[in-house]
């Protein structure tokens, strides 16, 4: 740590940890009903523990982006933040919009679209926040000693996430139109600038790890994040097959989606590459598990499954069915979930001082959650592709198909059992560590 | 070799041109001429079903139009698929409905929204879905069959 204000990231990341655990058990509520387990419908009913679930993941990994920009930005502005203080309210407001909503939620106080489910007073908070947030971003890049690629990477993405909340804010009487640009948020965020924001994490981690040259690193950094605008902007258009709008999008979705995968590969390629190049091998392996482990997971959960789901031809099939939930798991775990942990691995020990880098418990995190993970995708894959056939070839009815997939979501729980298990270990990893301190000043990379 | 300032026009260009010809097929699909959805049959029972809809989240269990969770039943053809009576009853029912044991929460909504919510669904049973509404409700597809 070079710079005492990037302390606050610490608790960015607490805040983040511990929306993850709670995204966790609700997962757990559903998976539980799935299986007739549904005891608590009364108190928790699906839709309630969906939204939760869902939301808590956006509001966990925004956590997690902003602790990585307030830890990132200062080190490669060369300076401290601007204000430690509102960086803090920022925190603080970011944990009560999010608990307020999500209590909401049970109260059935919502706005019921998908994955934007906060209502609306709240949305006009949540703008605050994150205008609050950018302030203190952008201010301290601007007044910084040096602007970067990577800094200006990261702030794109973090300004263009921001803006593009807003068209999710337009209401509609037509179901298809609030769909429409409902997508223009969701789409638009994960399949698109949050790509910026991990793309400008991965970038820093791989200079801080691998030692090799900022200038060759971030010229490819350039090269990723434009096949990935290439490629995810009008692959928008997979979302836009059978909803009630023009055919267009068919053949312009399916052929830019086609190419999604090409962005990610390109990732996993240069993080792997750079990796390989790279002469000084840095003492914390976690944090280089962790960031390779996102480009390879993120290709092959994002990249190749999110290709397998989004061909037109196959995608009338598998529309709305739990093929959708196989994609999503990995994708946003190997994306996004991945390099936020990696994030974390790097910098804990940096600003906590406690240099745990051959620590068991941190590596049997990794690979806990990792094939608790993929195990997870691989029963919502068999059950998914079992409900497309009976259901939309054999034409049987939804609940007597849901009866005969019943048995993988007890597969899903075993597999999300090990997956929690490997986030618990991670967690205490992470407070093994300690608290941060002003004396981890001394002991910078 | 490409160099960093090869690769950064290579980005902003990209990501301009991508943006403005995304921007291009959003207004050509969403032009008059292009409409699927029946716009003009949109009236006030439609949008106030919506409403209940989503003031419910219905969507964090159903799907509609292939979109929302998927733990209960795709809506899209379900008034062809059950009739409004059947459709009625479980948006009225006191009692929380369960077929085959799955429970969907009660509603208990009064007959003037259980109305409003099935003109919603025979609305969206009317888009034009590309090819989708024959796929994503079998009885229905036996019914265009016929």
């Amino acid at each position: 740590m070079k710079y005492k204000s990037q302390k606050v990231a610490y608790w960015f990341f607490a805040l983040s940890l511990l929306l993850l655990t709670l995204q966790i058990v609700y997962g757990f509520v559903m998976g539980f009903a799935r299986v007739g387990m549904d005891g608590l419908h009364e108190f928790v009913p699906f839709n309630t523990a969906r939204a939760v679930h869902t939301n808590l993941l956006v509001v966990w990994l925004l956590s997690g982006f902003m602790g990585a920009a307030y830890y990132i930005i200062p080190e490669e502005a060369q300076r401290e933040l601007v204000s430690v203080k509102l960086a803090y309210v920022q925190l603080i407001t970011l944990a009560l919009v999010g608990v307020v909503a999500i209590i909401g939620f049970h109260f059935n106080i919502w706005e019921g679209r998908k994955f934007l489910e906060i209502p609306r007073p709240l949305d006009y908070l949540v703008v605050i926040n994150v205008l609050l947030f950018l302030g203190i971003i952008l201010v301290t890049l601007f007044k910084g000693k040096r602007r970067t690629t990577t800094a200006l990477v990261l702030s794109m993405g973090l300004f263009f996430a921001a803006l593009l909340y807003l068209p999710g804010m337009i209401t509609f009487d037509s179901q298809t139109m609030d769909s429409f640009f409902r997508w223009w948020v969701v789409h638009l965020w994960v399949e698109g600038v949050w790509e910026l924001i991990m793309g400008g994490i991965l970038s820093f981690l791989l200079i801080k790890l691998t030692g090799v040259d900022r200038e060759v690193i971030e010229k490819w950094l350039y090269v990723i994040v434009g096949l990935t605008f290439l490629s995810g902007v009008l692959g928008t258009g997979h979302h836009y097959y059978y909803i009630g709008v023009n055919k267009i999008w068919i053949i312009v979705g399916g052929i830019f989606s086609a190419l999604e995968p090409l962005a990610f590969l390109a990732m996993a390629l240069f993080a792997v590459n750079m990796y390989r190049k790279g002469e000084k091998k840095h003492p914390n392996k976690l944090a280089l598990y962790w960031t390779l482990g996102a480009a390879i997971v993120s290709f092959v959960g994002a990249g190749l499954l999110g290709f397998a789901h989004t061909l037109p031809q196959t995608n009338i099939y598998t529309h709305g069915t739990l093929v959708t939930a196989m994609h999503g798991h990995l994708a946003f775990w190997g994306a996004y979930a991945m390099i936020v942990f990696a994030i974390i691995s790097y910098s804990l020990p940096n600003m906590t001082g406690r240099k745990l880098y051959e620590s068991a418990i941190g590596r049997a995190a990794f690979w806990l959650s990792n094939i608790g993970m993929v195990g997870m995708t691989v029963a919502f894959g068999v059950a998914g592709v079992v409900q497309v056939y009976m259901e939309r070839k054999l034409k049987m009815n939804f609940m007597e198909v849901q009866q005969e997939i019943e048995i993988h979501f007890i597969v899903l729980i075993i597999c999300a059992t090990i997956f929690a298990t490997g986030i618990t270990l991670f967690i205490i990893d992470f407070i093994k560590h300690g608290t941060p301190t002003d004396e981890a000043l001394e002991s910078n990379n | 070799m490409l160099s960093k300032k090869q690769a950064r026009a290579f980005f902003l260009i990209g990501t301009l041109v991508t943006f403005l010809v995304f921007i291009g097929l959003t207004v050509y699909s969403l032009s008059e001429g292009n409409d699927q959805t029946n716009k003009e049959n949109l009236t006030a029972e439609v949008v106030r079903g919506k409403e209940i809809w989503e003031s419910n989240n219905c969507m964090g269990c159903h799907t509609i139009l292939g979109e929302g969770a998927y733990y209960a039943p795709e809506l899209t053809k379900v008034i062809d698929r059950r009739g409004e009576g059947y459709i009625k009853a479980i948006l009225m029912s006191p009692v929380p409905w369960q077929p085959n044991g799955r429970k969907m929460v009660a509603y208990g909504m009064t007959e003037a929204e259980a109305t409003d919510v099935i003109s919603f669904f025979k609305w969206i049973g009317e888009i034009d879905l590309n090819g989708f509404e024959r796929i994503v409700s079998p009885l229905a597809k036996d019914r265009f069959n016929n």
